[in-house]
């Protein structure tokens, strides 16, 4: 912070304050509301907030990838999600159900924050980074350090998403079959059946490419 | 130390002077998109308020004003009115880091790229928020249009960008600028000796620009002749006007990032006069080219399918981005290699 800048101490508290109330409002707002597409606002404004306190401890990389990835694919996928499922609004349970899981919920919140609070202060803390840790938050320290001390870890990590793909590549095409198997050569079948696409001008006598049907599995 | 380079006070008028510059970026842009339309069309556009017309974004303005907000019953009312801010707010914030001159940039962030990715990306949630909360079917619909679209035009966009990275090793973009500094052969753009695929790499950037921003040809969040108006069906006055302002600030920022990272920035084309107040004309010049450009292929082109729209990004420009990533890899590291072996 510039020295020139009035209230430069104030400041600093300040920004934190800003982010750690962003995280918990975004965090509260995630789980108290009943409609889903609130909740995911309410992660949009947490992961905000979070990327707020990634800034305030010199980590700038890491805070800007936490809104490029959390905020701009993340909550989208949810969204998206979301809009391709049917509409479920939950029965409103009867009053000691309510009162019951209320319980349940805030013995179990107090719970787990007591244990982390336990851990994390009686943890013991690598005092000096362990030889390995990247010394600062730049792109550049970041990168070696996931290319050579971290490299098993990443690729791990780069195997779980091809199996993340691989898998959901499976189930979205579950559903699809040929409408007649056994018309026409075999053809390499398209993405996407794209009904609203030109339509494909066929040399005469061609067969005609079987249609892809699109059927519910369950 | 000068009044104007107090900290305080510079911080102040770089924030007024962003708001100031995006709102008569928007208020001329639509002036310019209408003038551009007429010409393309062969009518005159807007020439009855002031000389030429160009009273009339202040008459559009004091209209859109006038009007009563209208939060229609049923939506889900703080959403609504969340939405436009949301949309607003992010091309305003990516305006900190894009140098304009020599010393004009308010704050020259050494990951100032990311910075200009990681919020545009907010503005993909807000239109879709926007489009859930209207209650309408169009605007629904505009919404999913919004996200599939939004998603598969960054993938290739960013890669682009790590092409670019690759070659300009930095993410702040006043290195970028000062690394094309000596006339126009030493643009990001025609460094055809370090890698011959930029022109490829810009125009999948402009055409994924293009996308993001939601401009024709790819203007499916608001495709008036089957939605209605998309995803801004429910709003009116400011709410709409609000939402249209953000269109045209993203399109500035996104023409202003193309002018840094591939058309040299402030820097002047013939390697002299770049410096303070030329600096900033040559900018200025690249970047209202290409807005002007994109006005230009929005008049001249239909707007496309959904389909066509979404095969263009996934089966064209994902794998052709892919390729040049690996090509310019491999261009930058295999002489390495040999140097190493023999």
């Amino acid at each position: 912070m510039n020295a020139t800048f009035p209230f430069s101490e104030y400041l600093v508290t300040a920004v934190f304050a800003l982010a750690a109330g962003t995280t918990i409002a975004g965090a509260l707002i995630a789980v108290m509301t009943t409609r889903i597409i609130r909740s995911v606002g309410g992660l949009m404004i947490t992961c905000l907030g979070l990327a707020g306190l990634y800034y305030f401890l010199h980590s700038p990389f890491l805070a800007l990838m936490e809104i490029l990835i959390y905020v701009g694919a993340v909550c989208i996928t949810i969204v998206f999600g979301v809009m391709l499922s049917e509409p479920d609004e939950p029965a409103e349970p009867r009053r000691l159900t309510r009162t019951l899981r209320s319980a349940a919920a805030a013995l179990v919140a107090v719970l787990v924050g007591l244990g982390l609070a336990y851990l994390s202060l009686q943890g013991p803390w690598p005092t000096a980074a362990a030889g390995a840790a990247p010394a600062d938050g730049s792109v550049a320290a970041i990168g070696r350090a996931l290319l050579t001390t971290y490299s098993l870890p990443f690729e791990l990590i780069s195997i779980v998403l091809l199996l993340a793909i691989l898998g959901a590549l499976v189930i979205a095409r579950g559903g699809r079959h040929r409408a007649e198997p056994e018309a026409g050569p075999a053809r390499r079948p398209a993405a996407v059946s794209n009904p609203g696409t030109t339509p494909q001008i066929e040399p005469a006598g061609a067969d005609p490419v079987p249609e892809l049907v699109t059927t519910d599995s369950r | 130390m000068t009044f104007l380079s107090l900290e305080p006070i510079r911080v102040l008028l770089y924030l007024v002077g962003i708001c100031a510059f995006v709102g008569a970026n928007a208020a001329y842009l639509v002036l310019a998109e209408r003038k551009g339309a007429g010409r393309i069309q062969r009518r005159p556009g807007p020439n009855e308020a002031g000389w030429a017309g160009w009273m009339q974004p202040l008459a559009d303005g004091l209209k859109l004003l006038a009007k009563q907000i209208m939060v229609p019953p049923g939506t889900d009312s703080l959403l609504f009115r969340l939405a436009p801010l949301l949309v607003m707010a992010p091309p305003l914030m990516c305006l900190v880091t894009i140098p304009f001159g020599e010393n004009v940039v308010a704050r020259d962030l050494n990951l100032g790229l990311l910075l200009v990715f990681s919020f545009g990306s907010i503005n993909v949630m807000a239109l879709m928020l926007g489009g859930w909360a209207s209650r309408n079917k169009y605007a629904i619909i505009s919404a999913a249009r919004v996200v599939s679209q939004n998603v598969a035009y960054e993938i290739p966009m960013l890669l682009v960008v790590i092409t670019l990275l690759m070659m300009t090793g930095t993410m702040s973009l006043q290195e970028i600028t000062a690394q094309q500094a000596g006339g126009f052969w030493h643009w990001n753009l025609f460094k055809l000796w370090v890698n011959p695929l930029m022109p490829v790499t810009f125009v999948i950037f402009f055409t994924c620009m293009l996308a993001e921003t939601n401009r024709a040809p790819f203007d499916m969040a608001e495709a008036e002749s089957e939605l209605v108006a998309g995803a801004f069906t429910e709003y009116g006055g400011m709410g709409f006007g609000v939402f249209f302002m953000a269109e045209y600030a993203n399109i500035v920022v996104g023409c202003c990032l193309a002018t840094v990272l591939f058309l040299g920035g402030w820097q002047s084309p013939i390697g002299i006069l770049s410096s303070g107040a030329w600096g900033l004309l040559w900018f200025f010049l690249k970047t209202y080219a290409l807005i002007l450009t994109v006005i230009w292929i929005r008049w001249t082109f239909p707007r496309t399918q959904f389909y066509s729209l979404l095969n263009l990004s996934w089966k064209i420009l994902i794998p052709l981005s892919l390729a040049t990533l690996l090509l310019t890899g491999a261009m930058m590291k295999l002489p390495l290699l040999w140097r190493a072996l023999s």
